[in-house]
């Protein structure tokens, strides 16, 4: 299977909400995939326990590794150089190998900050953050984070100022991206596992910021 | 393999009238913007798509635009942006 097949996961909500259909184009597509699917175990290609196990492992995958990462990045000036300039390095030291697709870490700044978002599917970066939550798959935010993405941002409890510029990444092709956010101040003395408290998902794909030191130090 | 544009070229994203499986959004179509850096050749995902072999790899770009530039009634500040990776089959110089 290639790796946009991948991206169309159809009937995998971890949101625990029912399945909600964008619109009929989409529903036709869920019925080609089970179409193909059931081809697929029918003549011996592959069983239904082989995908059963896939989706098994998928499902292991969070975003507690992009937390390690980020932190990492925080706390080792070299590392995240490395992470900047040479992702694939960089992941090594973590065990991942994201081929044929490469990672593009964006950084948020004092004058940046960035948003990621897939206009056409659901591109996300898998190996380090698992599976992506509905909303990001939902054609809503995939036209509304191009188009008006302060109103996004907004929606997410995000307000920005306009001296701050808002970069939006579309991931449509062979890069996956994870926004690395600021540390906040005052955590200087914090341990790695204290910090990657704070490393929210969404502050990964950039609809929020990390986590309050002084609120989830309470 | 030899890259076209270098980072920092002005490029105009093509209005190819092209069916079938492209990576191309329509809402840049006709858009120009700044070459940001040149992300390396790949396998053309408009034949990959089709079973086809993708060969010869085609040169991909990430492209920076201003948000105005794409929107003509962005509500948002002028120096908001955008970045997308754009293959080089899809971009003349602007």
């Amino acid at each position: 299977m290639s790796e946009h097949h991948h991206d169309h996961d159809h009937g995998h909500d971890h949101d625990g909400k029912p399945i909600q259909e964008d619109t009929l184009p989409s529903l036709e597509a869920q019925i080609l995939e089970t179409a193909v699917r059931e081809l697929l175990i029918e003549k011996g290609v592959v069983s239904g326990d082989e995908i059963r196990r896939a989706i098994e492992f998928m499902d292991t995958r969070g975003e507690s590794l992009g937390a390690k990462i980020v932190v990492r990045a925080w706390t080792d000036p070299d590392f995240k150089e490395l992470l900047l300039s040479n992702s694939a390095d960089a992941l090594r030291e973590f065990g991942i190998d994201m081929k044929p697709m490469e990672l593009c870490v964006v950084e948020n700044t004092d004058e940046v900050h960035n948003m990621v978002v897939c206009t056409l599917c659901s591109c996300y970066p898998r190996p380090i953050l698992g599976i992506p939550p509905a909303w990001y798959k939902r054609r809503d935010y995939r036209a509304r984070a191009v188009r008006e993405p302060r109103a996004v941002l907004r929606e997410f409890g995000t307000e920005l100022s306009d001296a701050m510029q808002v970069r939006v990444h579309d991931s449509n092709a062979d890069l996956r991206y994870l926004v690395l956010p600021q540390r906040p101040e005052g955590t200087e003395d914090w341990t790695a596992e204290q910090l990657e408290a704070l490393v929210t998902r969404d502050s990964m794909i950039g609809v929020s910021d990390v986590l309050d030191p002084a609120e989830a130090r309470a | 393999m030899e890259s076209k544009y270098r980072p920092g070229d002005k490029v105009r994203i093509l209005q190819r009238n092209q069916p079938g499986h492209v990576r191309t959004p329509i809402y840049i179509r006709g858009k120009t913007g700044v070459i940001e850096r040149i992300v390396g050749s790949y396998p053309n995902p408009e034949r990959l798509a089709y079973g086809h072999s993708g060969l010869p790899y085609k040169m991909l770009y990430r492209v920076n635009f201003k948000q105005s530039d794409i929107w003509d009634d962005y509500d948002g500040p002028a120096d908001d942006t955008l970045e997308i990776e754009i293959y080089e089959h899809w971009l003349a110089p602007a």
